[in-house]
């Protein structure tokens, strides 16, 4: 999309590798301006939705709304004092929340915002993305470790464990996707989705494992046992202050928007809105639907409570990984017996719905309905 | 159906977003204390009081001085009056036990001062003002009425007669 | 080859789960505790001391501060104790406004109880927001009776400080008309939740037996099955006159301490309308002294306060002052078994079960 733009400006003397360097350096200087607008944004987005879901103001006194409580937020936590540590592994430690900022970053660079507005617009996009959440496992450890401090160590062995758990479910979900279009190219699936319908209706499973292992995949409640204060310890980045810890706390909200660009563009189909797209251009759409599921995401964060360690990992293990590998059978079957979309839809959503209720029911006592347990006595004599 | 428990909690919260914040914002909404307040700035009459010390005596933690000075009539005059207000702690035990009604609970809340010791009130800080509290004080009490209306029998003690102006200042 | 070694973790008094100053040392191996004990003492401010430097009107806003959260049922125990002592007989009227104002106060408490316990299980913030809301509607109408809305001093040996204003029946009428719907609503809100069910159904169990030897009270013992109110037991301020259930649970897990509590304050709400129902006019407080000298003797009163069986111990000498002021703090007892409850469940569970003892420090400590 920017090429044409830079040949109109600069003619076409150009040699094809300044173009691709000079098209890459727009690309990301606008995808590091979309992360950091959205990592501030999201600040602001979170703690208002979530004051306003418990009755109360949240922050409006920094600006008109509270609008300059990101800016606020941000100075503070750059001015506060960095210490280091005592015999922390130099290297490691400063490495990490740089590392870990890459995740997302380079996640959005894949994100197709527009047709043919992806920055790494490659045939494997998918496979990259799945890679790049990989790639937030190592710096979760190499801050554990480095840090020399046993809670912190023991916070990230906890916090690899339950990332690690649950990527296969969010891999395995994406396979059903892959089958039906057959192409690992992200743009793809949304040219896909516009056709047939989004794979939201169409492999509801599917979106729901990747919605749950995704928020899993981001520490964020019901299984942020990493930020929960009242868990052993504050979890890996324990020991961070000043600016790093600045790079934690703004990867963690733009990692939580790069899950929901994901989001939107494998499940909610994109830019695709049908006849809607003449009005208001591509990008606004992606951007309103990444925006819609952070909103998404924060409205379960302040409801559920947390998961306890190993029940987080018995859902991952026992739950997601077999639902998840029956969808891949079951949508494997359709493409094979070359349903029609609607049939496809009605059958994923009943099998959604059906599977769901029964697999609970047989790992036991999730399954049973609840009741209160508790009665009421009269007392025989009142003295 | 599993889930239900989930998603009704989602769905009761996403209804309050709806829900007018409950908050009230303080320094710009202004708190109207109820009628019976037990309020930091403490009201007191000097024509009422005789220095009985009664208060003094009530108070849990000895926050009130009182020194006094005998007159020639067998009254007292007051010289000192302090209530410590670092130390109180609002109790009201003081304006319930005054014989004389002449000690009030105040209105206010926020007395924060730079030093310690400025947070001792003396006698001619805590004088009479529209905005007492009716802790203990049923003529206080109805909020609507304008206190300052009240205050035509403030200066009448139901004690003993009260000697004339001029004796007292000898 | 994999060893692993056990460790000690401080959850130090400074805690955000920890209600208040509480520390608890535990020796963990891997997830599991192995050990723990608890050191108190933080809050300690020597209250009990310092009562015997008060005469008893002194001592009672004092006791709004040791179970701060359940200002009104201190103030209820201590009159009682001194009434007790001193042969004192508060008047009809007293005794109804002293059982409206526990009730509610019971309300107000489990509400806060309620918020907080979820709050440290991970729902950041939302529940106890609501919770907070009702409870402010509480501390509103008690403003309105006395003056403050966390230590009020309200009720004295003798009855009750100062009789209720107009504006407080409407209210209490108003807040018994909206309540209970918005009680039904947060627990449905709560008690099908999966995720709150797998925190606390089976954890924390305490069984009929241990509750009963290690002197647990209040909801605690109530859910463990254990039928035992105080306000039924040994009914004070004519609780024998009105007519309301005691809820009480299965297992003794943390799950049924939670709806106990929801179940009790369904109760107290039915307490109170009964008792603004029979409101009989008349005097609200006894002629007593300012300075209470009682004779000689001792004399012990135990009342149902929100977190269990709250006593208050006190021994005269004939003086203006008590010779010795002992409480018997339901929270501190309560506390009294954690190492039975807490061996073998991981860390998790540990800030479940303190979260549903429902204890407050300056109780505990005193």
């Amino acid at each position: 999309m920017i090429n044409p733009w830079i040949i109109a400006t600069f003619g076409s003397a150009l040699p094809g590798w300044l173009l691709a360097t000079i098209t890459g350096a727009i690309g990301t200087v606008a995808v590091l301006v979309f992360t950091l607008v959205s990592a501030l944004a999201a600040i602001w987005i979170e703690r208002k939705l979530i004051s306003r879901m418990q009755v109360r103001y949240g922050p409006n006194r920094v600006g008109p709304k509270g609008l300059l409580q990101p800016f606020a937020d941000a100075l503070k936590v750059i001015g506060k004092e960095a210490i280091t540590p005592f015999g922390v592994d130099k290297v490691v430690y400063s490495a990490a929340p740089f590392i870990i900022f890459l995740a997302p970053l380079l996640t959005f660079g894949l994100v197709p915002f527009a047709p043919g507005a992806a920055v790494l617009n490659t045939d494997i996009s998918l496979l990259l993305v799945v890679a790049l959440g990989a790639l937030g496992v190592v710096p979760i450890f190499m801050a554990g470790w480095a840090s020399n401090n046993k809670y912190s160590l023991m916070g990230a062995m906890r916090s690899i464990a339950q990332t690690v758990s649950y990527e296969i479910p969010l891999v395995l979900s994406l396979v059903g996707l892959v089958v039906v279009t057959g192409s690992l190219k992200l743009e793809d699936l949304v040219v896909y989705q516009i056709q047939h319908g989004w794979f939201i209706f169409l492999q509801p499973l599917a979106a729901v494992i990747f919605f749950i292992a995704g928020s899993a995949e981001l520490n964020r409640t019901p299984t942020d046992i990493m930020e929960g204060e009242s868990e052993l310890a504050a979890g890996y980045h324990i020991e961070y202050s000043g600016f790093k810890f600045s790079l934690f706390y703004a990867t963690e909200y733009s990692h939580v928007f790069a899950v929901s660009a994901l989001i939107s563009v494998l499940f909610l189909g994109g830019w695709g809105t049908g006849p809607l797209l003449d009005l208001v251009p591509a990008v606004v759409w992606m951007v309103l639907k990444t925006y819609l599921l952070f909103c998404v995401f924060v409205w379960t964060r302040a409801t559920l409570p947390r998961l306890r360690m190993d029940q987080l990992m018995a859902f991952a293990w026992k739950f997601l990984l077999p639902l998840s590998l029956i969808n891949i059978m079951v949508v494997a079957l359709e493409e094979l017996l070359g349903l029609p979309g609607i049939v496809v839809a009605v059958v994923n959503m009943v099998l959604a719905v059906v599977l769901i209720v029964q697999w609970t029911r047989l790992l036991g006592s999730n399954g049973q309905s609840p009741e209160r347990r508790v009665y009421i006595q009269r007392p025989a004599t009142a003295q | 159906m599993v889930g239900s428990g989930i998603l009704n909690g989602l769905l009761t919260v996403l209804k309050h977003i709806g829900q007018k914040p409950y908050t009230r914002q303080y320094p710009e909404e202004a708190l109207v204390p109820p009628g019976r307040f037990r309020g930091y700035d403490f009201g007191w009459s000097e024509e009422r009081c005789t220095g009985c010390a009664t208060c003094a005596k009530a108070c849990p933690h000895g926050c009130i001085d009182i020194v006094t000075d005998p007159l020639p009539n067998g009254r007292y005059s007051i010289e000192v009056f302090d209530i410590d207000l670092g130390k109180c702690m609002v109790c009201g035990l003081c304006v319930e036990v005054c014989p004389y009604d002449a000690l009030f609970m105040g209105t206010k809340f926020a007395l924060a001062t730079e030093n310690r010791w400025d947070l001792v009130v003396h006698k001619e800080d805590i004088g009479s003002r529209p905005d007492l509290s009716g802790y203990y004080r049923p003529a206080f009490q109805n909020h609507a009425a304008p206190r300052a209306e009240m205050r035509a029998d403030y200066g009448v003690s139901k004690g003993v007669a009260k000697p004339a102006a001029e004796e007292k200042k000898a | 080859m994999v060893t692993s070694n056990p460790y000690m973790v401080n959850m130090g008094p400074q805690h955000p789960s920890t209600h208040g100053v509480l520390r608890l040392r535990l020796v963990l191996d891997g997830e599991q505790v192995l050990r723990v004990e608890p050191v108190l003492g933080y809050l300690h401010s020597s209250k009990e001391k310092l009562q015997e430097e008060h005469t008893y009107l002194q001592t009672v806003p004092i006791t709004d501060r040791m179970d701060y959260l359940a200002a009104m049922t201190n103030n209820l125990g201590v009159s009682l104790a001194i009434e007790k002592l001193a042969g004192i007989q508060s008047p009809p009227r007293a005794e109804c406004l002293r059982v409206i104002m526990s009730e509610l106060q019971r309300l107000a408490s489990h509400c806060f109880a309620q918020g907080v316990f979820l709050q440290d299980l991970g729902a950041w913030g939302s529940p106890l927001m609501y919770f907070l809301r009702e409870r402010e509607q509480i501390l509103d109408m008690f403003e309105m009776v006395c003056g403050a809305r966390l230590t009020y001093n309200y009720i004295r040996p003798g009855g009750v400080s100062q009789d209720i204003p107009p504006q407080f029946t409407p209210a209490v009428n108003s807040f018994l008309d909206t309540f209970p719907a918005k009680l039904d609503e947060y627990e449905e809100l709560l008690w099908k939740n999966e995720i709150l069910r797998a925190r606390t159904v089976g954890v924390g169990v305490v069984s009929r037996e241990l509750a009963v030897s290690a002197a647990f009270s209040g909801p605690m013992l109530r859910a463990s099955g254990v039928q035992w109110d105080l306000r039924k037991q040994d009914p004070y301020c004519g609780y024998q006159n009105y007519e309301f259930d005691i809820p009480v649970g299965q297992t003794g897990d943390c799950f049924d301490r939670f709806m106990v509590r929801f179940y009790e304050m369904r109760e107290s709400l039915k307490i109170v309308r009964q008792a603004l129902d029979v409101l009989p006019p008349g005097e609200w407080k006894a002629a007593v002294p300012i300075v209470i000298r009682p004779p000689a003797g001792e004399a012990f009163q135990m009342i149902e306060s929100p977190r269990g069986m709250l006593g208050y111990y006190l021994v005269s000498d004939g003086g203006a002052n008590p010779w010795r002021f002992h409480v018997r703090a339901p929270s501190f007892i309560n506390l009294g078994a954690l190492n039975e409850m807490l061996v073998g469940t991981t860390m998790a569970d540990v800030v479940a079960i303190v979260g549903s003892i429902d204890i407050v420090m300056g109780e505990v400590d005193r």
